[in-house]
């Protein structure tokens, strides 16, 4: 910016501010122009975005934003991008949902893909209860063994994927209700710690035989309806096998104290609606191949 | 060239100057806040956001405070492979009763912006206690104590009050009868039991369904209402309020 009026510098030749602060004054510089035209230039691209791009409010009352001539919206594109996905995905998805879960284990491209499928949906919505690869944690069954509470064929699998267990908002969720006898009052702490003895007793581990005695009456009356005479269990009811070496809360004498005492009910949310019928299906084929598939 | 001539003026006066440094200062401010206020399309019309109940409210501060959102984000962005592991991206819609908003900007945890019910509450419980028990490679911190400290509901009213003041359309009723409310989602079968008609319909109103919300003890321990108790409430609720099925995406002013 030169101007005619501004005093010239003696010893450089060049302009000066004008201004002077007791006797010192200011050169005046103008910008490089190479820097000075980049500045005009990132003006330019901001007015040609903002003719292209959703940009300018409308004033008070008039709305909403220029939707810009490119009509760019990040939402309309991963929606487009999920279709697009979905698409490509087509053809193995509807493979999957038109063969039966049998075929697909039957089917090795069908079942190489289910798997690698499966185990990716494994991993996002699965092992954070049930460990990596089903390996289970206390109170969160094992998948990877063939000890199932409910039901361990392909189709009983499925089932519990899509309802869940004890999934209340799911009208078709397996469920089962173990009263809480010594909460709510059924049993005194004496006789749950007797009845303790018997369970433990099932799986030869108990060392009192007169407890066991004395809650054999109490056995036959709240606990072989659901778990059977023998302690085997019941499947139909989810109602575990009290005389292997397989506790879900524990083997102590402690943990199953406070079992019969509080009962456990777990809960697993049921997955329909949160996953589609083509991963349901595949996380099915997978967890059944985990181990004990039956 | 006389206005550029009198700078001088400015530049001799400071308060002047102050203040003229203010003006300009907030021009780009202005320009990018103050259109949000107005427009039609800041946040989404949806249906089902209602304000959050008090249990769900104090979950909420527990999770400010133990600073959750350092190390996990509240905002499913719009790309597709976010979309796919947590679901439908986040609504603006579904922040508005957020004061403040837990965005969030970092991810050494999963989002949790749609982890509501993705869990039973027992694992969240479990989870909460002791992280390593269930998932060993986990870096997260245990938050056992929660569930020993009892949660301090004295001052809820209060505390629903102030979210009104900025914007949350708590009603009279939601406010009077907040502790009531509490301990009717925390114990409904014991020492909350007569208000849970109550706390039902006044939620179910502000939020047009029932059901948006679980009424239970949350963390084992029916005869204490504890820290852990109001977390998981409010962690099972998150993301599960707005009805996407009446949601339409397509809408001019949904498109971002």
């Amino acid at each position: 910016m030169t101007d005619d009026n501004k005093p010239v510098d003696e010893h450089s030749g060049l302009q000066t501010t004008g201004h002077s602060w007791d006797g010192i004054s200011e050169l005046n510089n103008p910008l490089p122009r190479w820097w000075l035209y980049t500045w005009y230039i990132t003006i330019g691209i901001a007015v040609i975005y903002m003719i292209l791009m959703p940009a300018i409010p409308a004033l008070p009352g008039l709305g909403t934003n220029t939707p810009g001539l490119r009509n760019h919206s990040d939402r309309d594109n991963v929606s487009l991008a999920i279709s697009e996905m979905q698409q490509k995905r087509q053809s193995d998805a509807t493979a999957l949902l038109d063969a039966s879960l049998r075929d697909i284990e039957t089917d090795r491209d069908l079942q190489q893909f289910a798997l690698a499928m499966g185990e990716s949906l494994f991993g996002d919505n699965c092992a954070t209860c049930h460990g990596a690869g089903g390996r289970g944690a206390k109170g969160y069954p094992v998948l990877a063994d063939d000890i199932w509470l409910w039901d361990g064929t392909l189709e009983g699998i499925e089932t519990t994927l899509r309802h869940g267990i004890r999934h209340e908002e799911d009208e078709d969720t397996r469920f089962s209700a173990m009263p809480r006898f010594g909460q709510d009052g059924f049993l005194t702490a004496a006789q749950i710690s007797d009845l303790t003895e018997y369970v433990l007793h099932l799986s030869d581990r108990s060392d009192d035989p007169e407890a066991v005695e004395r809650a054999s009456g109490n056995w036959v009356a709240q606990c072989s309806s659901c778990h059977g005479d023998q302690g085997k269990g019941d499947r139909t009811q989810g109602a575990p096998d009290l005389t292997d070496a397989d506790w879900l809360f524990g083997d102590s004498k402690r943990d199953i104290f406070d079992t019969i005492y509080h009962a456990r009910n777990s809960h697993m949310p049921a997955w329909e609606g949160r996953l589609d019928d083509a991963s349901i299906k595949a996380l099915a084929v997978y967890v059944h191949s985990l181990g004990g598939g039956e | 060239m006389g206005l550029m001539n009198n700078h001088g003026v400015l530049e001799r006066h400071s308060l002047l100057l102050t203040v003229g440094i203010l003006v300009v200062v907030s021009i780009g401010g202005i320009i990018q806040m103050a259109p949000l206020m107005y427009m039609d399309n800041t946040i989404e019309k949806v249906d089902g956001m209602r304000p959050y109940t008090p249990l769900e409210l104090l979950g909420r501060d527990i999770y400010v405070r133990e600073g959750c959102y350092v190390c996990h984000s509240q905002m499913v962005r719009p790309l597709r492979d976010e979309v796919e592991r947590y679901g439908h991206y986040s609504l603006a819609a579904e922040s508005m009763y957020d004061h403040p908003f837990q965005w969030g900007s970092k991810r050494t945890g999963p989002d949790l912006a749609r982890v509501g019910g993705k869990y039973s509450v027992t694992w969240q419980v479990d989870h909460l206690k002791d992280p390593r028990a269930l998932v060993p490679e986990s870096v997260m911190p245990p938050y056992a104590f929660l569930a020993e400290k009892p949660l301090r509901t004295k001052d809820i009213s209060a505390r629903l009050r102030t979210e009104r003041l900025v914007g949350v359309p708590y009603t009279d009723g939601m406010i009077e009868n907040a502790e009531a409310h509490l301990l009717a989602q925390a114990d409904p079968e014991g020492r909350g039991f007569e208000f849970v008609d109550d706390l039902v319909s006044a939620y179910a109103e502000a939020a047009g369904r029932e059901g948006s919300f679980e009424l239970r003890d949350f963390d084992g321990d029916p005869e204490r209402v504890t820290e852990m108790d109001a977390l998981v409430a409010y962690l099972q609720m998150t993301g599960t309020l707005v009805d996407f099925s009446t949601y339409e995406a397509d809408d001019l002013e949904n498109r971002r």
